[in-house]
């Protein structure tokens, strides 16, 4: 193994301690479980312990080196090559590893969220009988996810990005006799090829520019190398973007997302949740030079994020499934992201996609403890048929509180947490991206996250009513089944949710900014990223360009920062009050919605405008080609020929009549014409 | 080993099928299939050393024998390989024994005569890729049609005489061109040296006027172009790969395709550059490579019938690998080399696969199956990674391919790959609605739940398949360095030759930017 330093001057101390069992551990991981699920497939005991093994394990590795890198003055990268992948021409390809401060927070979460949520799911998937299988999928994503962050290049980046979208394929349709379920798979990894394209496209243009694909060297020159504002770099950032909407689930092509809760509760948590789908922010955080060497492609990512950020939160308020509102949540949560590093401010867009990691990874595997139970309380309570509907349908849950106390509890914080209320983890993720926003120069960005933020206050305490308050509706109104039959989560499944409530209530101090006027500031959040941003920070400044700290109206960062937690306070009030007293019926008795409530309710139409403007015309379209120009035109000409040819040969058949004589004067006729053409 | 120095192993390889041709049509009806997996495996076994034996430095023929035949004619027997056909002869080997042991429970009438046109069949590919004699080559080139008629004429499903009829009349239609191109070449040879030679080397010192070698290139590229085939060119594949048994449908797509490329890199190319590197022919290969991108994928999502559809991808995967030879650049040809292999790899297991189903249920229709993999748990396996390496997932060998193809042709033809990126695209639509009706969805049909798991046999035939897809993907090195130096020296004689050849191989070697240049060298 040979390690590198791509960093000029003082050497530095840090070398990545055996940085390939990182990613050994994970695809081992799957490899066991992939076998189990063929050669074992009964047994329960060694998924449960390889599964999440495997990822502890990986978890200890990464947290050595991210120790080891905490004492090291690391500037720069370091880059493990473990082997050559690709060489042709002047294109080189390592599988090389890139370890800096970025792919270290990253590595931190994926093992470490993971690490609890693999531990959950054996809770949660005990009894399904794809649960080696299960672990399987759920290993070999987290081996992938670790490739996009760790790869030290685009291309081996993106062995993670179709990676990891291939393992979202496989867990969204993990029920794959649904047809819906399987369908949804379908839908997702069709739909991220569509930004995959763009990523491709963007790729073989860096390696016109750079001659190179790997990081290291792309960051270094890019501001020698690109004209500032140019049409090469705005055009390669614009299709990297596309490539970011598709796996981040932005607008236009955020519509697999939530179609993807048909995949067990605790991949909705890791992947669709906490690790894949940010991993377009880590992409614009990895290249964030390039984006700040294009204006316009800066400015294109805000407004998508601020617009995908309004919009989904407007579709999460009337949704009943809560996984729905979840999904819809996170598209939300994830413009929040866009919208930070489209302005520039690329640690807050990575510092509230960490805390969100926490709380949304928190909520998901709450509310996959309710389903989980209503489940089973359905399964095993007897009642009657009658009430059997969809566990997911928060009008089939009421009352949880009672039943759940712990569950109850830690979806508050996070509800609180992701609602922005101090000194909760998102307030301080959350109020940074605002307060960055508010400086860039175009108001409404400012006041589109500062309406998102009121709105993800309502509809999440939306979601806690109905939820968890009010009564039980689980066995209909008046049933006192609920009682009997739901029960507290077990402990592998509780425990994780604590570990995560805690995170999700101090996971925002790691940087507390000096202009909160608190009696306590931290900037370790920003400190530690400072050298992977430096370069980006750079090119900002030679241009003019300062991430200001102002709000268009006026007012300090402490003010806003007290403004936008108090509105959020009294979202939720009002919210809780207000739906409190409120009569929910049940799935059952429900009638849809009307008005403008009922454009919400179907998503604003989005996926039947798709099919219509676009899926239907293309398949019309394919089938033109197979049936006109294939069948009728190219083979009607072939067929044509070919029939005119055995007419050709009847005729000659004809004259070859068996007479001399015939054979005779054509011969005759025959050298007359050989002569008179020569002569 | 003395053998692999010698010159004989090339021609030992095409001998050995011959014999077990003849074995296969005297010994008992039972034996047949018995004599040609021995046999196809011995060839194999006999030509794996030459993946190490070939000395990848050198750009020109090795392993070359040159007896003469016909002496008035200055034709002779000379074969040789370079690094443009060592892959090719490979491919060969490897897929045939895979092949005959695919057909074991498929072909149950006539079936000593089934396994000698299989190995008859075999002499002629790896004839056409050694042959290094024009009209050697033609020979081979003919002698492979043959075998391929009778395969899908007489084991071929319902259609199967209008589909060999098809098939033969296209193919011999442009084989017709191609012989008047190669007399033309050898006549233009005689004028020029007064002595009569069908020789490749011949050939190559040749200086022909660029009026004449646009003619020639016309002959050559519409044989090529049907064999390929590029759109519009392509319908008789669909109708052959339906109709075909199943070892006829992987060696036609596995090997015979890439005859087509393979005539274009040494032939089409080299013989006649100037032509090939005129914008106007540049302009249709691309064009037509790019369609076929597109509309093969297109017209493959809307396909019934599993076996049609994969035949349609295929027109679209060639459609890559032409767009990269005649983007003419490193990656692009390296790349298109490697992707005629993946695609032998991958679309040949994909039509054992359906083969396989095809035996327990007697349907390919797609809308037939549904929930499969609950019955068939193995059998989705592989279709799963077979699938996914056919739409070039990264980490699979079909990524590496298309990558390289596309990353290259960018530099010279920035529109003509952008456009084709999209084809990621539309190949996720074709394959994965196919596997999702087919494997997934509820098992809601009795005859489906009756189905049984792949047996050993199967199971075995699909392991080098599957071994090969994850191999080529992690590790294409030792593939790609074999095919580099030939490439090399093809694209200099482009530029030498060419006008537009000439600025894409000097566009190649300016050197890198200077910022990286410093990172380099700190390595």
């Amino acid at each position: 193994m040979v390690s590198q330093v791509f960093q000029e001057g003082a050497a530095t101390n840090f070398h990545p301690v055996l940085p390939f069992l990182i990613l050994l551990f994970p695809l081992l991981g799957a490899l066991i479980n992939g076998c189990g699920a063929f050669l074992w497939r009964n047994d329960k005991m060694v998924p449960a312990l390889i599964g999440p093994g495997a990822l502890i394990a990986a978890f200890i590795v990464v947290l050595l080196n991210f120790l080891g890198m905490s004492s090291a003055e690391l500037h720069g990268a370091e880059i493990s090559h473990l082997w050559t992948w690709i060489e042709s021409g002047d294109l080189r390809i390592g599988v090389d590893l890139q370890f800096d401060q970025l792919s270290m927070l990253m590595c931190l979460i994926i093992t470490g969220v993971g690490s609890l949520i693999h531990i959950y799911s054996v809770a949660y998937m005990r009894e399904d009988p794809g649960f080696s299988r299960y672990f399987a999928y759920l290993n070999l994503f987290v081996f992938f996810m670790l490739i996009l962050v760790l790869g030290a290049s685009l291309p081996l980046m993106f062995v993670g990005w179709e990676g990891v979208g291939l393992c979202s394929y496989l867990l969204i349709g993990f029920w794959y006799d649904n047809k819906d379920f399987a369908n949804a798979g379908k839908k997702a990894f069709i739909v991220n090829r569509i930004g995959d394209a763009g990523f491709l496209i963007a790729m073989f243009m860096l390696y016109v520019a750079f001659g190179t694909l790997d990081f290291v060297p792309i960051v270094e020159s890019a501001g020698g190398q690109l004209a500032y504002g140019g049409l090469l770099v705005t055009g390669i950032t614009l299709l990297l973007f596309l490539g970011c909407t598709g796996k981040s689930a932005q607008i236009p092509l955020y519509t697999w997302l939530p179609d993807a809760m048909a995949g067990p509760t605790p991949v909705s948590a890791l992947i669709h949740a906490a690790t894949m789908v940010t991993a377009g922010v880590y992409l614009i955080a990895r290249l964030s030079v390039l984006f700040a060497l294009a204006p316009v492609s800066q400015g294109v990512v805000a407004a998508v994020g601020a617009g995908t950020a309004l919009f989904a939160a407007t579709i999460a308020i009337q949704q009943y499934d809560i996984k729905k509102v979840l999904a819809y949540s996170t598209i939300s949560q994830l413009g929040y992201m866009f919208l930070a590093v489209g302005v520039g401010a690329y640690t807050a867009g990575v510092f509230h996609l960490m805390t969100h990691a926490f709380f949304k990874a928190l909520l998901f595997l709450g509310a996959g403890a309710v389903i989980h139970t209503v489940h089973h309380a359905w399964d095993h309570g007897g009642g009657d048929a009658h009430h059997h509907g969809d566990p997911n349908d928060m009008r089939n849950h009421g009352g949880m509180k009672a039943f759940m106390p712990k569950t109850w509890i830690f979806m508050w914080v996070a509800t609180l947490a992701i609602a922005g209320v101090a000194p909760f983890a998102g307030f301080f993720s959350k109020d940074e991206i605002i307060w960055n926003a508010g400086g860039f120069g175009y108001p409404i960005l400012w006041g589109v996250a500062l309406v998102t933020a009121v709105l993800t206050a309502i509809y999440m305490t939306r979601l806690m009513v109905m939820t968890f308050h009010g009564k039980n509706r689980t066995f209909g109104h008046d049933s006192t089944d609920g009682a009997k039959h739901i029960h507290e989560v077990p402990a592998l499944m509780w425990v994780p949710l604590g570990v995560l409530a805690v995170l999700s209530f101090v996971g925002g101090w790691v940087n507390i900014p000096e202009g909160l006027s608190l009696p306590i500031h931290v900037d370790w959040f920003h400190h530690w990223l400072e050298p992977v941003f430096e370069p980006a920070l750079l090119v900002a400044e030679e241009h003019g360009i300062h991430v200001a700290h102002a709000s268009p109206v006026g007012g300090g960062e402490a003010l806003w920062a007290g403004i936008s937690t108090l509105l959020a306070v009294i979202a939720v009030v009002v919210t809780f009050r207000t739906l409190r007293a409120r009569a929910v019926p049940t799935e059952a008795e429900a009638t849809p919605p009307t008005g403008f409530a009922r454009l919400l309710y179907d998503k604003w139409y989005v996926d039947e405008l798709y099919d219509r403007m676009i899926v239907r015309p293309s398949l019309a379209l394919w089938r033109g080609c197979w049936k006109i120009v294939d069948t009728a035109i190219i083979d009607g000409i072939v067929n044509g020929v070919g029939q005119g040819t055995k007419l050709l040969g009847w005729a000659g058949g004809q004259i070859q009549s068996g007479r001399v004589t015939t054979y005779l004067v054509m011969f005759m006729l025959g050298v007359l014409l050989v002569l008179g053409v020569l002569g | 080993m003395a053998i692999y120095d010698s010159h004989w192993i090339l021609t030992l390889l095409i001998l050995i099928p011959v014999f077990g041709g003849m074995a296969c049509l005297v010994l008992p009806e039972a034996r047949a299939k018995h004599v040609a997996l021995v046999t196809t495996t011995v060839l194999f076994v006999l030509s794996l050393p030459l993946f190490w034996t070939f000395d990848q430095s050198e750009a020109g023929f090795q392993n070359v024998v040159s007896i003469p035949w016909i002496d008035a004619w200055g034709i002779s027997y000379s074969v040789g390989i370079d690094g443009i056909s060592i892959l090719m002869v490979l491919l060969t080997t490897f897929i045939m024994p895979l092949a005959v042991a695919g057909s074991f429970s498929y072909i149950t009438k006539r079936e000593r005569a089934f396994y000698a046109m299989l190995l008859f069949l075999t002499t002629g590919m790896i004839g056409v890729f050694v042959a290094l004699d024009l009209f050697l080559f033609y020979v081979f080139w003919e002698i492979m049609l043959i075998p391929m008629y009778f395969l899908i004429g007489v084991w071929g499903g319902e259609r199967r005489i209008y589909s060999a009829v098809k098939f033969f009349l296209y193919t011999a239609a442009g084989s017709l061109l191609m012989l008047v191109a190669i007399v033309a070449l050898a006549y233009l040879n005689h004028t020029a040296t007064g002595t009569w030679s069908f020789a490749y080397d011949e050939f190559l010192a040749l200086e022909i006027a660029g009026r004449t070698q646009l003619w020639l290139f016309t002959g050559f590229a519409l044989a090529f172009a049907i064999k390929v085939p590029m759109f519009p060119f392509h319908t008789w594949l669909p109708d052959a790969h339906v109709e075909a048994p199943t070892a006829g449908s992987v060696v036609l797509a596995g090997v015979l395709l890439k005859m087509g490329i393979y005539g274009f890199l040494r032939f089409a190319l080299p013989l006649l550059p100037q032509a090939a590197t005129h914008p106007t022919v540049l302009s249709v290969m691309l064009m037509l490579g790019l369609i076929g991108i597109l509309y093969g994928a297109w017209v493959a999502a809307v396909q019934p019938d599993a076996k049609k559809l994969v035949a349609y991808t295929s027109v679209a995967h060639l459609g890559f690998i032409v767009i990269g030879v005649f983007g003419l650049t490193t990656q692009g040809i390296e790349g298109g080399i490697l992707q005629m292999v993946n695609h032998g790899v991958s679309t040949g297991a994909l039509f054992l696969l359906i083969g396989m189903l095809y035996e327990r249920r007697h349907t390919r229709e797609i809308a037939d199956f549904g929930g499969i993999a609950k019955v068939m748990p193995v059998f989705a396996f592989a279709l799963v990674v077979v699938g996914l390496s056919s739409i070039g997932l990264p980490g699979t060998n079909g990524f590496v391919g298309e990558f390289l193809i596309l990353v290259g042709t960018f530099q010279t033809h920035p529109w003509i790959a952008a456009i084709a990126a999209t084809g990621v695209i539309f190949a996720a639509c074709y394959m994965l609605p196919m596997v999702q009706r087919m494997l997934f969805n509820s098992l809601d049909r009795d005859e489906n739940r009756q189905l049984l798991d792949l047996n050993r046999r199967e199971r075995l035939i699909l392991v080098p398949f599957l071994v090969l897809i994850v191999l080529m993907g992690v590790w294409p090195g030792p593939f790609l360095n074999r095919t580099r130096a030939s490439v090399d020296a093809l694209l200099v004689r482009m530029q030498t030759a060419g006008t537009v050849g000439a600025e894409v191989v000097r566009q190649r070697q300016e050197p890198p930017p200077v910022a990286f240049r410093s990172n380099a060298e700190g390595e």
